[in-house]
């Protein structure tokens, strides 16, 4: 069978383009038909919505809020022209991206997932959007996500669920779960999205895709839709440890507009190799427990075993404070987050319900814009923060935090590289765990710690497990050393005893 | 530590939530139990151990007090719900200022 | 004895005042917006400064190094390294529904001043302590629509944010004042340093230094009493008498077996009342965190040293340069108070007399001043012209009657104009010793002989009639000795 042009990687449609193999205007007509067919989108108007007629038979993905079609092709369109006045042109010029609906962009309406912004249109770009367009990419459009980024299923978005391209009975992961399902179902061959606690490892993983949350500073916050600023951080979806690599080199780099972000350089990334003599890597013994389900397992095992025969020495590793991680983050994440969505109050943007006086109007607002679980958060996190129980949650959280960052600091003195599964067990079924928020809040308790201590962290897919669905490993480095996660990734995506990459979704859709 | 029923109410209050009473029925055993959880936290001996604020960030970050052009008044009032005279409205405020 | 005085005998009275000054940079806290004041509404706003969701802060340099050089003027002690904290409140001129503010490490800390207070007629220095300094952010006006146009029974409100993000600094003293006219020394002293300092115009007609006064009242040797604080404090004057209606109030209400509720109160200027705006039920819960949007600011020694070796001379040494060079307290302050130093020290440099120059200040340039409602920075005068109309009156060019006038041109000209030129085109010229002049004395001489035999007579105060007959045919341009001199001459050679 002919590989379809959806079929091809980033880099691969880069050289296509460049020898003029093919236009921009195909590599984007190609993505848009594929995603007319199985995202469940209106295709009436040059935007197109997720379509409204959905039932529970709804086989659709649903990774798109917002497909910007025309302007895609508008933009395709100018990038061949530009090709055809022979103007030299960034390296991925015309690749198709998609982008979380959480990163402000003009043009499309940012929506984070939630009714309080269902029809807000920012009046500013984010850098990282910026950065994409800049880099000649074709942003498609905007991708379904957890309301607010607060969630692990995507089962949060006010618009609806994403369903996972394995099995669409199942979720995709969250909170940037329509990120990674656009590209699991080759809807686009990379994907922006956002990690505060495992939002890109996680979906990375139950799609059976990759994904990397950078070092905490590395990608500008500016124009991230907050919901733990000191958590928050935006990164690349791919099919490919090499296209991964590439959008995240893409999106990364120093920003005059976010006090937190990094000037230093941090090293450039690796060439793909598979010799990975000399690595240390370290094995989290507090993350390879039986909290974590035997198949995970298995194959966790088996890339550890994978690891070794291209060179590089495992260690167990104990990081005593990781078990505590998962609490302190659902105390400094809600904090946070209580703060940063005070701002939706019906004022000055988005969503108001009327009410007689200014406190009513705000109170009905916020109860009516706001989902469930963005309303729990904000609840734990106030509490967290108020007279009485301030040094009990927040602080005593903040300070665990420290202990987190300081045990990796120290395992970091031994190892290049830590390794731990990237969930307890691989995705799950729609409401399985939506009446239990803590059996939700569980599906993070591995990638947490690297949240909290800020470090890159990036989950690519080891096959397949008993249920049938993608299992996933997560790497992690020292700050600023997102490369060794590149180095050690490489080596896995190409050792052959690793079965790797979803199945192609149209079997699934068929 | 748990949080009543009354004590929901008053974190509602402060977050400005309106919640009626099925919500508040529905959050006090999720909210105690969200709570419980995260209480783990206490069994880490930290006194001596500085709270991190920001994982990675560098001090002193500053921008020169040179103007830059602000956005247009249209720009930002063409979000806002509710406008008059070239400002936000918003109906009658009763609460306290800060 | 001292100013508690007022207050009847065994009741202490204890103030604190909570000062914000807003700063003159050109730019917001956070954001680029320049910081005009009285622009169109929402024009002077961006993303930052409106809360617009995924904006950041980023901090503006200049608005710490002038936190910094203003908590060294107040004798503070400058954190080396401090973070600031989000306090959680809602309100519609709060963009984000948390200001940036600091908390549990302010940039500056235990400052303290020493004021002036004349008391019985004594100058005594008091020194009030500051508890802190720190850095803030403004917030939005509010407009209230409605028939009674303030907050109580509008109808709706209406949002400006050019204000939301200009730069802010709290000034917070130990509640040990006691007595109105210290208070009202301190925030006079405080004033002159944000302006000797060049951090703010510090206006408070424009809002850009805000007074909140905390007073409570006991009897001697008793604990702290509940405290009301008190807002609308827009000048000096105000605060010296809402302190003193306070007090009174709150001594009243404790003598007639009430209790005093923790509350915030308006001062009404024009029925000098205060009356309650609003009673705090409990302490606000403002729920402070580090913002972790924002990174440390570190003060090193070397920085604080570097910014101190530029402090410019402060008022309590400026004052004792005025009383070197011959000026008397009021002086002094008035030329401080009205802004003057740099006029004043041209002035002088010029060759001006430096007593005459302070007379002029606080005179005759302070009244025109309050009349046209103006700075003297807006008014355009400068050293050179003070020097120059202070010459003419000495040379005998102007009287001081046409020297007024000439200043009113002055003014009215912004400072275009020089001294010369207007007394020039007004014909302000006084008329010396000269033929026109004694052509017109004797006229005058010869028209009242009554008048010239009564002086002869020994009636020599009569000679101010003649003057006065002089003046008026000259149109007032006739230098008064002079002719003094000259109808003396002329009566006495024809006698």
């Amino acid at each position: 069978m002919a590989r379809e042009l959806t079929d091809h990687t980033a880099h691969e449609l880069a050289v296509l383009l460049t020898d003029g193999t093919v236009s921009a205007r195909e590599v984007t007509d190609a993505h848009l038909e594929r995603i007319a067919t199985f995202d469940g989108v209106d295709t009436s108007s040059g935007v197109w919505h997720r379509d409204d007629n959905t039932g529970s038979n709804d086989t659709a993905i649903h990774a798109f809020l917002h497909v910007l079609a025309d302007a895609a092709r508008d933009t395709a369109d100018e990038i061949d022209a530009k090709r055809a006045r022979g103007e030299t042109l960034p390296a991925f010029a015309g690749v198709p991206v998609a982008i979380k609906d959480v990163l402000t962009w003009p043009g499309s309406p940012t929506t984070c997932g939630s009714r309080m912004l269902a029809n807000w249109n920012p009046p500013y770009q984010a850098t990282v959007v910026t950065r994409l367009i800049d880099a000649g990419l074709i942003p498609l459009g905007t991708t379904n996500m957890d309301e607010f980024a607060m969630g692990s299923s995507t089962e949060n978005s006010a618009f609806g669920p994403t369903r996972n391209p394995f099995d669409v009975a199942c979720v995709p992961g969250g909170s940037s779960g329509g990120s990674a399902a656009a590209v699991a179902a080759r809807f686009a061959p990379f994907s922006v999205g956002t990690d505060t606690g495992g939002s890109i490892r996680q979906p990375a993983a139950f799609t059976g895709i990759v994904g990397t949350k950078p070092t905490y500073g590395t990608v500008s916050r500016y124009g991230l839709v907050a919901f733990a600023s000191s958590l928050d951080q935006a990164g690349p979806f791919a099919r490919t440890v090499a296209d991964t690599a590439a959008l995240h080199d893409i999106m990364r780099g120093h920003d005059p507009r976010d006090s937190t972000s990094i000037t230093q350089a941090a090293p450039a990334f690796p060439a793909a190799t598979t010799d990975l003599s000399g690595v240390t890597i370290g094995v989290i013994s507090e993350l390879v427990t039986d909290g974590f389900s035997p198949d995970v397992l298995a194959r966790f095992n088996d890339t550890c075993q994978a690891l070794s025969s291209r060179g590089a020495t495992l260690i167990d590793v104990s990081l005593p404070h990781a078990p505590y991680g998962l609490a302190a983050y659902y105390l400094i994440a809600p904090s946070e987050a209580s703060s940063n969505l005070a701002r939706f109050d019906g004022v000055r943007y988005g969503l108001r319900v009327d009410a007689d006086t200014a406190e009513e109007m705000n109170a009905h607002t916020r109860s009516e814009g706001f989902g469930t679980e963005v309303k729990r958060r904000i609840m734990i996190g106030t509490h967290a923060l108020s007279s009485g129980y301030y040094d009990a949650y927040y602080l005593q959280a903040s300070k665990v935090r420290t202990l987190i960052a300081r045990d990796f600091s120290n395992a970091f003195t031994h190892v290049d590289a830590l390794l731990s599964p990237t969930t307890p067990s691989t995705a799950f079924r729609f409401g399985e765990k939506t009446a239990d928020p803590i059996a939700m809040y569980l599906s993070d308790v591995a990638t947490v710690p690297a949240s909290l201590a800020g470090i890159p962290a990036m989950s690519l897919p080891i096959g397949i497990g008993d249920d049938g669905m993608p299992v996933g490993v997560q790497i992690m480095a020292p700050l600023l050393r997102d490369d060794v996660l590149y180095r050690v990734a490489y080596a896995i995506e190409q050792t052959p005893l690793i079965p790797t990459g979803p199945r192609a979704v149209a079997e699934v859709n068929a | 530590m748990s949080l009543p029923e009354e004590d929901v109410r008053h974190v509602a209050r402060l977050a400005r939530l309106f919640v009626t009473d099925d919500e508040v029925a529905l959050f006090a055993p999720q909210l105690n139990a969200i709570l419980g959880y995260a209480e783990q936290v206490a069994e880490v001996a930290a006194d001596d151990v500085e709270p991190m604020v920001h994982p990675f960030a560098p001090a002193d970050v500053a921008r020169d007090d040179i103007p830059s052009p602000s956005l247009s008044r249209d720009a930002i009032l063409a979000g806002a719900p509710a406008v008059e005279q070239m400002r936000f409205a918003v109906p009658r405020i009763v609460a306290e200022e800060g | 004895m001292t100013d508690t005085a007022f207050l009847p005998d065994g009741w202490e009275l204890v103030v604190g005042l909570e000062v914000h000054v807003e700063l003159d940079t050109a730019t917001k806290m956070w954001c680029g917006c320049a910081t005009t004041f009285g622009d169109e509404p929402n024009t002077n706003v961006c993303p930052v400064c409106t809360g617009q969701p995924g904006s950041l802060p980023v901090v503006n340099k200049r608005a710490v190094h002038d936190a910094i050089l203003l908590g060294l003027a107040i004798n503070g002690h400058i954190a080396e390294r401090c973070q600031f904290h989000r306090k959680n409140y809602f309100y519609p001129d709060l963009a984000k529904n948390y200001q940036i503010s600091q908390y549990d490490t302010p940039l500056v800390s235990d400052g303290f001043l020493d004021v002036e207070v004349e008391i019985d007629g004594a100058i005594v220095i008091r020194r009030v302590g500051i508890e802190r300094l720190h850095m803030e952010e403004d917030t939005g006006k509010s407009l209230h629509v409605g028939e009674s146009g303030r907050i109580h029974g509008a109808e709706r409100s209406l949002i400006d944010y050019n204000r939301c993000g200009i730069p802010l600094l709290e000034i917070v003293s130990h509640p040990e004042i006691h007595d109105p006219v210290t208070a009202q020394a301190y925030l006079r002293e405080l004033q002159a340093i944000v302006i000797a300092t060049g951090v703010s115009p510090a206006r408070m007609d424009h809002g850009q230094m805000r007074c909140d006064a905390n007073v409570s009242v006991r009897r001697f040797g008793d604990p702290l009493g509940t405290r009301t604080e008190i807002k609308n404090l827009n000048s000096v004057r105000s605060l010296g008498r809402a302190v003193r209606y306070e007090a009174l109030r709150q001594v009243d209400e404790i003598t007639g077996g009430n209790r005093i509720r923790l509350e915030t109160r308006h001062w009404d200027e024009s029925r000098s009342v205060t009356e309650t705006l609003r009673v705090k039920e409990s302490v606000t819960d403002y729920r402070y965190f580090p913002d972790p949007d924002l990174v440390a600011v570190t003060a090193p020694t070397e920085r604080v040293e570097t910014i101190r070796a530029t402090m410019p001379e402060l008022p309590a040494a400026t004052r004792q340069r005025f009383a070197d060079a011959g000026l008397n307290r009021e002086q002094a302050i008035g030329v401080i108070a009205l802004t003057a130093i740099d006029v004043y020290d041209d002035a002088v440099k010029h060759g001006a007399d430096a007593t005459r120059v302070a007379q002029w200040l606080v005179g005759d340039i302070a009244g025109v001043l309050t009349q046209e409602s103006l700075t003297l920075a807006e008014a355009g005068l400068t050293g050179q012209h003070l020097s120059d109309l202070i010459a003419m009156i000495a040379d005998g060019q102007l009287s001081h009657t046409m020297a007024k006038t000439v200043l009113g041109h002055l003014v009215d000209s912004r400072g275009q104009a020089t001294p010369q030129a207007i007394a020039k085109k007004h014909n302000l010229v006084q008329l010396q010793d000269t033929d026109a002049l004694r052509d017109i004395a004797r006229q005058v001489v010869d028209e009242n002989q009554e008048t010239v035999q009564a002086i002869r007579g020994g009636n020599t105060k009569a000679i101010g009639a003649l003057v006065g007959a002089v003046m008026a045919k000259t149109k007032g341009q006739a230098d008064p000795r002079a002719t003094n001199q000259l109808l003396n001459e002329l009566i006495n050679a024809s006698a």
